[in-house]
């Protein structure tokens, strides 16, 4: 499967070096190796965060004037020179920075004009909500990707097979607010059987609130899931084919075969556990961009977390709110990436006995 | 291996590579409609002024009389709305031609400039190597780390709207992938004996990269950038529909269904669905002339 098939988007699978730390392990064969890749990543991901970070306080502070920025526009005279005093904009850029810097770390990332509640208060608010819609998107492609994955790549010549890869491209390439506007279209407005907007009624677990716990709240939360979840159906179907025709001409399924191992076994231990892997690094690395790719779909199903937050405060210029939101989402992903990294290098079996030889 | 141009594509008119093209590309028949349809989509963005029933964009031709009519309505000057009209009293059709042609405008330009790009500065990176090719490869990589909707929503937020911005936050997410792949193929490209040969004769480095190296890495590049396109399309729809693309006085394919959004829960579906059945159309016949052109043109599978 050419690489391009996927776009630039998919690339980012081995993008940040998950490769070239793997390599490094099976050649120098030792724990040392190990620590020393993830020393060097955790430096990179530090570097990658500073360099963003820096890129969004230049594109949002130093672009424009800070203090309209900073501050209500209706706010008086007083008000403007205490924030441009508070901000030291006599300093020097890297001072700006810095200040700008130290105050995120300690969570200060500015009041919401609309809200007037700190910025990082209300994303945090609702963060529930989006992490929600991912995971359940990121279930749905799952329970539906593998077992369609799998079929299609076990009888890859059958009419379903070809059905299903045909149905992988079309959610491939069809953008994703317009399945969903065609999602309401169908099951709201035609049909009436699902709500198109919100989140229906939560409960409270932990503190947080859920809606997959109340027939009301999963009602509202499966279109929207679906929608999400298409992208990623697609990616998990096309992998788990390949890598189910890579492993069904192995030796080991032949053996397996012929040691009179049933073929439902074959196919649920011996291929299954062998393709999961990968699979398993994908669905990690993909969960940020599922985060990243619910300002979407909650655009499209007013669905109330961060990302409509988002996309709500670029429209009113609530630029406290969009800053915070953008360090968020750069953490989250330099974190996830990271992780993955780490532990696709601590997983797989073949890094594993390197590691034990030595 | 040479790419020839669609356009010059005529069966017969050229000796066999031409003509072997022409065959295998026609060995598959949906591949041919694609070609077909997205000749159709173009000759319709070229010549939308020619074509359309209205020019809907001039306010003396809307009458506010026809709003929201449904498709295959009669118009208070007598003529029929085939797709209905949106709010202001616009033709739907109409609309869809202005659109397609602002949306491929936007896909194409954008593609072939952050192609134009990657192509200069890969070449850079593979010719210069040692910590220029570090550091662009390290930024390409960090790039290609986020997905690029959220490189492009952090750009508008930041510039805001307006159609050279939009283009240029195409440009910016697609430069990188560019990038990589040249650099790539021009490392390997770089070993081969026939750069050997080059370099015996005295030939300069630029002309070496430019007229001897360039050449052979160009082509699959071409093919990728096809498919490309339609991303390209397809995340200005996005970033239109969520209000940060284009301006409302270049509606795009995108801005088209974005209006029509707020009177679909009204069930007048047309205004949001016939332009977005026009993106559809556009993004699948791309991907799929592209992913034939890939096969024909792919070493590999012959």
């Amino acid at each position: 499967m050419a690489p391009d098939e996927f776009g630039p988007r998919i690339l980012t699978f081995n993008s940040w070096g998950a490769k070239a730390g793997h390599d490094a392990l099976q050649s120098g064969q030792s724990r040392k190796a190990m620590l020393a890749f993830i020393f060097r990543r955790l430096a990179q991901s530090l570097l990658a965060l500073f360099v963003m970070s820096a890129l969004v306080f230049l594109g949002v502070y130093a672009i424009g004037n800070p203090v309209d920025i900073l501050i209500n526009p209706q706010a008086d005279q007083a008000e403007i020179a205490r924030v441009t005093a508070s901000l030291g904009l006599d300093k020097p850029v890297w001072v700006q920075y810095w200040h700008f810097l130290t105050a995120a770390f300690s969570g200060d990332l500015g009041k919401s004009f609309a809200s007037n509640v700190p910025a990082l208060q209300l994303i945090l608010q609702r963060m529930p909500a989006t992490v929600e819609l991912a995971l359940v998107a990121m279930v749905i492609a799952i329970v539906i990707g593998l077992p369609l994955g799998l079929w299609a790549g076990l009888k890859p010549d059958s009419f379903a097979a070809k059905s299903i890869m045909a149905g992988s491209i079309l959610g491939f390439s069809l953008p994703t607010f317009w399945v969903g506007l065609m999602l309401i279209m169908i099951f709201s407005v035609w049909l009436g059987v699902l709500p198109s907007t919100g989140r229906g009624a939560t409960v409270e677990v932990l503190g947080l609130h859920l809606s997959f716990l109340t027939w009301d709240g999963l009602k509202h939360l499966l279109m929207p899931a679906t929608n999400l979840a298409l992208f990623k159906l697609s990616l998990l179907v096309r992998l788990t084919r390949a890598g189910t025709r890579e492993a069904m001409v192995q030796d080991y399924v032949r053996f397996a075969r012929a040691k009179g191992v049933p073929e439902n076994r074959v196919v649920s231990v011996h291929v299954l556990k062998n393709i999961l892997i990968p699979i398993v690094t994908v669905v990690g690395l993909e969960f940020g961009s599922l985060i990243a790719f619910s300002i979407i779909t909650e655009t499209v199903f007013a669905w109330p977390g961060m990302g409509k937050l988002l996309i709500d405060s670029i429209n009113v210029l609530d630029r406290p709110v969009i800053v915070a939101y953008l360090m968020i989402i750069v953490f989250l992903f330099i974190f996830i990436n990271l992780l993955v990294d780490i532990l696709y290098t601590a997983l797989d079996p073949r890094v594993r006995v390197a590691g034990v030889r030595a | 291996m040479s790419v020839p141009v669609e356009a010059t594509v005529k069966p017969g008119a050229a000796r066999s590579p031409l003509r072997e093209f022409v065959a295998s590309y026609a060995r598959s028949r949906i591949a041919v409609a694609a070609l077909i349809v997205l000749l159709l989509i173009l000759a319709v963005a070229v010549g939308a002024p020619l074509i359309s029933p209205q020019n809907p964009y001039d306010l003396k031709q809307l009458d506010i009389m026809d709003s929201k009519l449904a498709p295959g309505s009669k118009s208070g000057a007598g003529w029929i709305y085939l797709l209905g009209s949106d709010d202001q009293g616009r033709d739907m059709l109409s609309a869809i031609f202005y659109g397609l042609r602002i949306s491929l405008g936007v896909g194409v330009l954008s593609t072939v400039a952050a192609l134009a790009i990657g192509i200069v500065v890969g070449l850079i990176s593979a010719y210069k190597g040692g910590w220029t090719d570090a550091v662009i490869m390290r930024i390409v990589d960090l790039q290609l780390s986020f997905p690029a909707i959220l490189i492009a929503l952090i750009l508008l937020a930041v510039t805001g709207q307006g159609v050279d911005k939009i283009v240029i936050a195409l440009i910016t997410v697609q430069w990188a992938y560019y990038a990589r792949t040249v650099r790539g193929a021009a490392l390997v490209e770089k070993r081969k004996e026939y750069v050997d040969a080059a370099l015996c004769l005295g030939y300069s480095a630029v002309r070496i990269v430019l007229r001897h190296i360039m050449p052979n890495v160009l082509p699959p590049l071409i093919v990728v950038a096809t498919v490309q396109v339609a991303h390209a399309i397809a995340l200005e729809a996005t970033l239109s529909f969520l209000g940060l693309g284009m301006p409302i006085t270049s509606p795009s394919l995108g801005l088209l269904i974005s209006n029509g959004f707020t009177h679909l829960l009204s069930g007048k579906y047309w205004i949001s669905f016939f332009p977005g059945i026009a993106l559809l159309v556009t993004i699948v016949a791309i991907n799929l002339v592209g992913d034939q052109l890939r096969d024909v043109l792919n070493p590999r599978l012959k």
